[in-house]
């Protein structure tokens, strides 16, 4: 990583932009934006939302501490180190990305106030926020983006890897702006730029040999409105209002504090008596749902994950026989009941999916269906492909290996058990524990399994890597039961690279449709981890990234 | 106790200490081998947690922790370590084993230590008075209620105390160790953590409490139908003195040996109620050590506990010395 030193310190040059600029501020995603409520104006992004909330004719009012949940507790507390939904829930209160996403996933400016892309869509201009100040006092300027992308980042994260090595050179051109120029043109820039997923660290504290094991990721120094002050490991974290925050008179509350309980109807009990006010993520089992939404005092949403998009399918190793068969992978998907799943499993909290991405991802085709629930039409199809049922009505026998993610997930394994049952393939359970899992699904031992993937709003980012061939690897979170279709590899590829939307639209249907038919996967539903708040409570969920927001227009009426 | 066992104490303890010693490292190499046994390594832990891995970032975590070499070797250098008293790094929490224990230490013995002392208190007190009238009401209440806590799961007690003391009557907190939002220094802190405590320790306690009871009862009927209590009396021994001089020093025991056992079990005996009560300890630690395949972590969690139940086993034998003048070996 040594040679990317070189290509901010010296090479400043010219600012590289093509005669026809366009803001992607303005046009039709800005009107979007508007009609989401989320802030969009790349002029006075900041004091739009609290607008929103005079409009709604609440006054935003100073102080108070909010004291929220925590599951499980994070091991370290610096960005890009850990990219566990605890940590990023609350680092993303410490460090800020140059911008966020809308709820429709369009780009909501933070510490970037404006930039522009050109029309071969290379180069990518950022105008910085002048007056941002990192909580130990130093200014926040592009060394600083240029730091964070090129070193702390590609280090540190792989998803963030997999996007900025099209980075052909970051420069920049004078302190609050910075260029970035990619090698080719890369459809999914945007989405692996921002939110969570690149935030700015400050160069002055972080560059060093050793990121992982810096002596500064005990106490991270951000330029969010919060700052980290207090730790006591089991028990609870402590973040204070940032006195300097760049946006003036925010953030509202004086102090956000996260309890660790480890035991969830421990949370429960915490949530129903008003010792937190907030609770979201993994902290409520599934199954409390109902009781909190009768809960008058509480509110309940499911917005604030559209651009992680959690979909849960079942993984196939399609080595296996006969799991190499498309015929009995489409039986088995025709025998599960999705609305079952998300209504008994899930109590609605989610939508049933319908192929491979979820409907916020970008480039979901609405079109695609996947074959209805249809017990006697899958028998047909076993029958058909030949796996006639022995005297006791078995076909065929298969191992599960249930995701060892807590209570709800053996129950899916278990209804998945008794969907096949019913068309007379045999499950045999094989549980190991979270260590286990995924060791097991790296090293391809496994028939059948549960996973649930993050599409971070672009299929080229969060599923690419589920379905292409050159992703046939040993290694966990990739194709790692060895589906191969030259035909997606090839739109993939091809929609990494295409321009014009309407074709990158195209690209991704077929692929789309192709993954319905080929069912390399059991798609089951489109996941939404809901988010409790007492009704004094505001502002949580305006973005995209739900309670992973940096909060600081949250405040307690 | 005579003088020529006092003079053979320290030979005794000499040598006990000396096969402590090498069943610690005995403990030492069966807990490493065990946990290697176990499917996935930190390295895969990691990848599981952040959802995304690569081959090149698996094999550095690997050479990170040394992972890559051969499982003897490992374990020698583990070894190495820990006969230097250097328990290693956990690779997860990115700090020293022995500070993070140490940090979490407190709050497990004050628990764990406060459920023990009332336990064995209340239990042996509830114990004489139960066998001082067998059948009487006064027994009958007792092992009523000490069966019952004894039958009832400890999650379940647990539980039931957090609903009724905690959300109907909204008495007490039902989680944590002390009050964050507003924090609070000197005696207030001590009544706060205190305070908290009280379900806890309660839940631990009655358990052991009801042990205790059954035990210390049983052994009082027993030993008063002993020729030396019907002695004590005709010498005009009061009853009080019988009962609290005569019959429970030679009735304690066998509550001395459970006691013994419960209290090897302070530092790792808690991990349910820790987790049901975010009490932050040891206990929740090891659980989330073992999930993370945090090794060094782990297994300095296992040393530190099973050197505890070694040096408990060998207080209790001493205290045999002391209650019983027949016990002469160690």
């Amino acid at each position: 990583m040594s040679d990317f030193t070189s290509w901010w310190s010296e090479e400043t040059g010219a600012q590289e932009l093509n005669g026809d600029i366009r803001s992607p501020a303005s046009g039709p995603s800005r009107r979007a934006l508007l009609k989401a409520g989320v802030a969009a104006a790349a002029v006075a992004p900041f004091l739009m939302r609290v607008d929103d909330a005079i409009a709604q004719g609440i006054t935003p009012k100073r102080g108070g501490t909010l004291t929220s949940l925590l599951t499980p507790e994070p091991p370290v507390l610096m960005i890009g180190v850990n990219a566990q939904g605890p940590t990023l829930t609350v680092v993303s209160k410490i460090f800020q990305p140059l911008f966020t996403y809308s709820p429709t996933l369009d780009f909501v400016p933070v510490l970037a106030k404006s930039w522009t892309i050109s029309d071969d869509k290379k180069v990518y201009t950022f105008r910085l926020q002048e007056n941002v100040k990192f909580h130990d006092g130093q200014p926040m300027t592009a060394d600083d983006v240029i730091f964070s992308a090129m070193k702390f980042w590609m280090t540190l994260s792989l998803r963030a890897r997999i996007v900025f090595a099209r980075i052909e050179k970051a420069e920049a051109t004078d302190p609050y702006t910075v260029v970035i120029t990619l090698k080719e043109s890369y459809a999914p820039f945007m989405y692996g730029f921002g939110g969570t997923g690149f935030t700015i660290v400050p160069k002055h504290l972080y560059d060093v040999a050793d990121l992982r094991n810096n002596p500064n990721n005990a106490k991270p120094v951000g330029t969010g409105p919060f700052k980290l002050v207090e730790w006591q490991r089991g028990s609870f974290i402590r973040l204070r209002r940032n006195e300097d925050y760049w946006k003036p008179n925010q953030p509202y509350l004086d102090e956000i504090v996260y309890r660790i309980v480890p035991d969830s109807q421990s949370r429960a009990v915490a949530l129903q008596s008003g010792q937190v006010q907030l609770a979201g993520g993994n902290d409520i089992e599934p199954f409390d749902l109902p009781r909190f939404q009768a809960q008058s005092n509480l509110s309940v949403t499911l917005k604030g994950w559209e651009y992680y998009g959690p979909l849960a399918w079942i993984d196939i190793n399609k080595r296996v026989k006969p799991l190499d068969d498309v015929r009995v992978r489409r039986a088995m998907s025709m025998a599960l009941d999705r609305n079952f799943i998300l209504q008994k499993l899930w109590f609605n909290s989610g939508k049933v999916a319908t192929g491979p991405m979820c409907e916020t991802t970008k480039f979901y085709d609405a079109t695609v269906k996947l074959p209805p629930f249809d017990i006697a039409a899958a028998n047909k199809l076993l029958d058909e492909a030949g796996h006639k049922a022995d005297g006791s009505g078995i076909r065929f026998t298969i191992r599960h290996m249930p995701l060892p993610y807590g209570e709800v997930w053996t129950r899916l394994s278990e209804y998945f058990r008794a969907s096949m049952q019913k068309i007379g393939i045999n499950v045999t359970m094989d549980t190991t524990d979270a260590g286990g899992h995924t060791a097991r699904m790296a090293k391809w031992d496994y028939e059948t399994s549960i996973n649930y993937i993050y599409q971070v709003g672009d299929a080229n980012i969060g599923l690419e890597q589920y379905f292409t061939s050159e992703n046939i690897r040993n290694v966990a979170f990739n194709n790692v039961g060895g589906y191969s279709n030259p035909r997606v590899d090839e739109l993939l590829a091809k929609s990494r690279y295409a321009t014009d939307p309407a074709e990158r639209q195209k690209l991704l249907s077929e692929f789309q449709r192709i993954a319905v038919d080929d069912m390399p996967y059991l798609f089951l539903i489109q996941m939404s981890f809901p988010t409790y708040t007492t009704k004094r409570l505001n502002n949580v969920i305006t973005t995209a990234m739900g309670i992973s927001g940096d909060f600081d227009d949250v405040f307690l009426a | 106790m005579t003088e020529s066992r006092l003079h053979a104490m320290p030979r005794l303890i000499g040598w006990r200490v000396l096969k402590m010693a090498l069943m610690v490292l005995a403990i030492v190499v069966v807990n490493f081998l065990l946990i290697h046994a176990a499917p996935g390594d930190p390295a895969s832990a990691i990848a599981g947690q952040s959802g995304q891995a690569d081959a090149e970032f698996m094999r550095q975590l690997r050479e990170q922790f040394g992972l890559d070499k051969p499982l003897p070797v490992q374990l020698w250098i583990y070894i190495e370590r820990v006969l230097t008293f250097d328990l290693g790094v956990s690779h997860r929490l990115q700090r020293p084993v022995l500070t993070v224990i140490l940090e979490r230490l407190p709050a497990t013995l004050l628990l764990t230590g406060s459920a023990f002392l009332i336990a064995l208190s209340s239990g042996i007190a509830l114990g004489v008075r139960a066998a001082r009238k067998p059948g009487g009401i006064a027994d009958t209440v007792i092992m009523g209620v000490s069966l019952f806590f004894y039958a009832t799961p400890l999650f379940l007690v647990g539980i039931v105390l957090v609903l009724v003391f905690g959300v109907w009557l909204n008495w007490l907190p039902t989680f944590g160790m002390e009050t964050v939002d507003v924090p609070l220094h000197g005696l207030a802190r001590v009544l706060d953590v205190a305070w908290h405590a009280v379900l806890p320790v309660v839940t631990l306690a009655v358990f052991y409490s009801a042990v205790y009871v059954r035990l210390t009862r049983a052994s009082m009927l027993e030993v008063s139908s002993y020729p030396f209590v019907k002695t004590a009396r005709a010498k005009g021994a009061t009853e009080h003195r019988v009962t609290w001089v005569h019959v429970l020093r030679n009735a304690l025991l066998p509550v001395i040996t459970l006691a013994g056992i419960q209290a090897g079990h302070l530092i790792g005996g808690s991990v349910l109620v820790e987790t049901v009560f975010a009490w932050p300890g040891i206990g929740s630690l090891a659980f989330e050590a073992l999930i993370a395949r945090d090794y060094d972590l782990l297994l300095g969690i296992f040393l530190c506990t099973s050197v505890v139940v070694l040096v408990f086993n060998l207080l209790t034998d001493l205290l045999y010395l002391v209650f019983d003048p027949r016990v002469q070996a160690l």
